[in-house]
């Protein structure tokens, strides 16, 4: 039994090795997509997660968060007691922004030059500067023509991004996307290969069993995953600065049940597709959305709800928010068991779909 | 009771099947045949490209669910029991279906340790098939680079690592040089004093000689089925071999005759199929050839595997208004 699995991985392995195309692109498509993200893109943001703690509680201070409400940037949830529970709430991924109304705030607001209030934002998310433009230029409400044209209402602070990278943004997401990238395109090839050359009809003339063809097959992917987290990590670090705050060990495994979960929804679409371009075209369908919908690039909060029903059941979303988590905003794995089950949850649906598809058999 | 006896050593066949039909879609490419393939013995499917038999041999190593009929395999039912059988079958594919990127000693090695065989007796048997199969001084050679004749070895290598007992080999040789085919049959023989059953598919006349049984095998049904030399010895028709000075013009004369069942041509002689049932075929074709005004000789000889061929799948006229519905 394990020796079958061994002779599958061995033989995944060396030919691997000898087919130079594909091993160029395992570590060309990480380094090349890092150096093309990891320079500036901006963007535009709405209906972000926010919470308050208003230690003023004043009419003003409560007409000043109805204001930051209309503005349609973000959708309050219920307000944080304290800065500390805020921050947790914040590290949870639950907000992404954080609004502070000091106990002086009314004094200031009199006449003090000093910010009435702070904006906390979550400094891992992207397009955080067009966010903090947007509110702090809320002009500060008052009754009766109680305006002043004057300092700024807000100070802006940016939590864990404090200069506004949008390196820092990217790379650590940018992880995810190349895994979900290569892993998906390469298991599915790599079996539907053995199809469309007709060596899959003898290996399903031989004792092996399903599993054992699979789990032989996907090991070297598992691995291969594991040194692109490590090559994107480095040069991540090297060139960008990006900051890695969390442990590596936790961010080690949820890197290790995301490709578990990508090589599955390779596995399956290698079940359905006949010839390499086929599976190759598969695997671009299920990337495009990924990309596009998982909070890589364009914030999930500001998606209609059907995008945000498929981003749910896109891996990379998951992915991308415990990535955040851990490296940017050094959240232990505990604190980002939602996505981690969440993956678990896709990993034993395609497990079980690829399972039930897959037969010793070629009708 | 008549089934118990059966079950008696080895009086059952290697392969038994009663009415196996396979349809894809609308297309039916097996059709209801019965096959009784006795142990120890070379049996040949002998048919054109698309007569059913690379879809039969998927059928009996469990490839393929039979659409109706039973299938019995070294006493087990297949596709049910399939996978109790893999380590007792060999199996090789039309196509090549090693790997190519793979050495010949990876390709083996792998094989080997697919079906499960111990590092002692991998070994063993690895040298064993090489040294039988003249693979030991290409052992560091990739498989892609390797001659078709060369591959094919390899592939009966591959097959017979596991020491089956019965092999099923869809044609093996169609890729393959005169050389390398007949040694490939001197290992088939050997291979059989050995006691492994080998079934085989062809569309070489030569190789369907050389089996011990052949079915001949027309759009999914079996149309002849027995020993060669009793086929050829139960042709339903009178061989005519005709040496003319134009040969197109005595084609002309005997294909107008309705005693004529098929005329095919061999360089400046024309093989004459006729029916049976004429008194002195060979005089008949020379009175036909006479009344045309063509000069010809013409002796009767005996039928080729190739005559049983033609006169089993309708003489080639049948076949073709078989083909126009």
């Amino acid at each position: 039994m394990l020796l079958r699995l061994l002779a599958i991985t061995t033989k995944e392995v060396r030919q691997l090795a000898r087919d130079r195309l594909t091993f160029g692109m395992i570590i060309g498509i990480p380094l090349m997509q890092i150096l093309l993200f990891g320079y500036a893109i901006n963007f535009d943001v709405r209906d972000l997660n926010a919470a308050v703690v208003d230690e003023a509680r004043t009419s003003h201070s409560r007409a000043l968060v109805a204001d930051l409400q209309a503005t349609g940037v973000i959708v309050l949830q219920p307000p944080s007691p304290s800065l500390a529970d805020l921050r947790h709430r914040m590290e949870s991924g639950e907000i992404s922004v954080g609004v502070v109304i000091p106990y002086d705030f009314e004094r200031r607001r009199s006449g003090s030059d000093r910010a009435v209030a702070q904006i906390v934002i979550d400094g891992s998310e992207p397009m955080i500067d067009s966010v903090a433009r947007g509110l702090s230029s809320v002009p500060l409400p008052a009754r009766a023509g109680d305006y002043k044209s004057r300092t700024p209402v807000f100070e802006v602070r940016t939590e864990y991004n404090p200069e506004r990278r949008t390196a820092v943004q990217i790379v650590p997401a940018l992880i995810g996307v190349i895994l979900n990238m290569t892993m998906v395109i390469f298991t599915a090839a790599a079996i539907v290969r053995e199809r469309e050359r007709g060596n899959l009809e003898l290996l399903i003339a031989t004792p092996i069993r399903s599993w054992e063809l699979m789990a032989g097959k996907l090991i070297p992917y598992v691995l291969i995953g594991l040194i692109q987290t490590t090559l994107i990590l480095t040069v991540g670090a090297r060139i960008f600065d990006v900051p890695i705050n969390g442990s590596l060990l936790d961010l080690y495994l949820a890197a290790a049940l995301f490709i578990a979960a990508t090589l599955t929804l390779g596995l399956v679409i290698s079940t359905f597709a006949r010839t390499q371009f086929q599976a190759f075209q598969m695997s671009f369908l299920t990337l495009l959305p990924s990309i596009l919908l998982s909070g890589f690039v364009f914030p999930f909060d500001g998606m209609p709800p059907l995008a945000r029903m498929i981003a749910q059941a896109l891996p990379l979303t998951h992915f991308v928010e415990m990535i955040r988590g851990i490296l940017l905003r050094g959240a232990p794995l505990s604190a980002m068991q939602v996505p981690a089950m969440k993956l678990g949850v896709f990993l034993v649906i395609t497990l079980a779909i690829a399972t039930l598809r897959f037969h010793k058999r070629l009708d | 009771m008549p089934q118990a006896k059966l079950d008696v050593g080895g009086t059952e066949p290697a392969i038994r099947a009663r009415g196996l039909t396979r349809r894809f879609g609308h297309v039916t490419a097996v059709d209801g045949i019965d096959l009784d393939i006795p142990r120890a013995r070379i049996y040949g499917f002998l048919g054109p490209n698309g007569s059913g038999k690379s879809t039969t041999i998927r059928m009996l190593c469990g490839l393929l669910r039979p659409s109706a009929g039973t299938v019995s395999v070294l006493s087990h039912e297949m596709p049910r029991d399939a996978e109790k059988l893999r380590t007792r079958l060999g199996y090789m594919t039309q196509k090549f279906s090693l790997w190519d990127d793979l050495t010949v000693s990876e390709n083996l090695e792998f094989m080997a340790q697919v079906f499960g065989l111990a590092a002692p007796r991998r070994r063993a048997r690895v040298s064993a098939v090489a040294e039988e199969f003249d693979l030991t001084s290409l052992f560091r050679q990739r498989a892609g680079t390797l001659s078709g004749g060369q591959r094919q070895r390899l592939a009966l290598a591959a097959a017979t690592l596991h020491q089956p007992e019965l092999l099923l080999l869809d044609e093996p040789t169609s890729a393959v040089d005169p050389q390398s085919r007949r040694e490939f049959w001197e290992s088939l023989f050997e291979l059989v004093a050995r006691g492994v059953t080998i079934l085989v598919s062809t569309h070489y006349m030569d190789e369907a000689e050389r089996c011990h049984e052949l079915a001949i095998l027309a759009s999914g049904r079996i149309v002849a089925q027995g020993a060669p030399q009793e086929l050829m010895a139960a042709i339903p028709a009178a061989v005519v071999e005709v040496e003319a000075a134009d040969t197109a013009a005595a084609r002309r004369a005997l294909v107008a005759d309705e005693t004529v069942l098929s005329v095919a041509q061999l360089g400046t002689r024309l093989h004459v199929l006729i029916d049976p049932a004429t008194p002195d075929p060979a005089q008949r074709v020379l009175q036909r050839l006479g009344a045309a005004s063509v000069e010809a000789q013409s002796t009767l000889v005996r039928a080729s595997l190739e005559d049983v061929f033609v006169a089993a799948t309708g003489f080639g006229r049948a076949a073709g208004e078989q083909r126009d519905r």
